[in-house]
């Protein structure tokens, strides 16, 4: 079973790296972007009988491991 | 007084914190690989700068799940000093052993030069051999050293005194300045900073000396 995970920054974190692409989207001529934030995309396969079971496995990885949670939020999909 | 100082796959530090305690201190010192289960009866747990395991994910998290670090948190808990040095104090907030977390550098960019410093607590177990108000000058070398923490979280810091070191010139956009910090009970501290590169005048600062000898009682 596939699983996605999108880990993005709380907002209010300073995002250094989403400041110098929406500076490198100004200089390319799209002055529509308000502002841009960098986050991380993880996939992972997993095992699990069903997708309740390995969402829940996945988001006590998101816990542990995968986000930190003091600047960080996290968004499961699976299947 | 035994000092331990742990050495993860990409430290980079581990040697110049054993020189320092070592041969500067004249202290007794072991380097502990991450994947020992034992701290091999050390007093002080140092967990030294570098890029532990590439600094993948973020810094310090897969590093906080090393072998050895069940055995420094055991350590912290009971009391224990531990003393986290750059990427060792990202370590630390990875473990939930120090509040708080460590972003990349306001600037985007990696900043190595030394870097004038404010004591603020010379109270602490780390820091008694300075004294409060003191300026020294320590060199940073990181690119992720802008601390932060929820306001809630930094009000109880500041409040009770454990906001241990701040920059005079901030390098890397830190909240109030912060530098080094202590957690509650005043075992542990995380500083960015590096205190070995500054433990001897030939380095240009030996600063950073009067922190291993602080530890030493």
């Amino acid at each position: 079973m596939l699983a996605r995970v999108f880990v993005t920054l709380k907002p209010g974190v300073l995002d250094p790296a989403g400041k110098a692409v929406e500076g490198g989207l100004h200089s390319l001529g799209y002055s529509e972007v308000g502002s841009v934030r960098l986050g991380k995309y993880i996939e992972l396969q997993v095992e699990a009988s069903d997708p309740a079971k390995a969402r829940a496995r996945v988001e006590e990885m998101c816990q542990k491991l995968l986000a930190n949670t003091v600047v960080e939020n996290y968004r499961v999909e699976v299947g | 007084m035994r000092f331990g100082i742990v050495v993860f796959p990409g430290s980079n530090c581990d040697h110049d914190a054993y020189h320092a305690v070592k041969e500067v201190l004249g202290a007794d010192a072991v380097l502990l690989w991450h994947k020992d289960r034992t701290l091999q009866g050390a007093d002080v747990v140092v967990l030294p700068g570098g890029f532990s395991y590439g600094d993948y994910l973020r810094c310090g998290a897969i590093a906080r799940f090393s072998p050895v670090m069940d055995e420094v948190i055991s350590h912290a808990r009971r009391g224990g000093k531990v003393l986290g040095i750059c990427n060792g104090f990202q370590v630390l907030t990875e473990a939930g052993l120090l509040p708080g977390a460590l972003l990349q550098n306001a600037s985007r960019k990696f900043v190595c030069r030394e870097v004038p410093l404010e004591v603020l607590n010379a109270g602490t177990a780390f820091t008694r051999k300075y004294r409060r108000g003191e300026r020294i000058r320590i060199p940073v070398a990181h690119g992720d050293g802008n601390y932060f923490i929820d306001e809630e979280g930094l009000k109880r810091l500041e409040g009770e005194g454990r906001v241990v070191m701040r920059y005079l010139e901030n390098p890397n956009g830190a909240l109030h300045d912060i530098a080094g910090i202590v957690n509650d009970a005043g075992n542990v501290m995380g500083l960015m900073p590096h205190p070995e590169r500054a433990s001897e005048k030939l380095l240009g600062s030996d600063d950073g000396l009067r922190m291993f000898e602080s530890l030493l009682g």
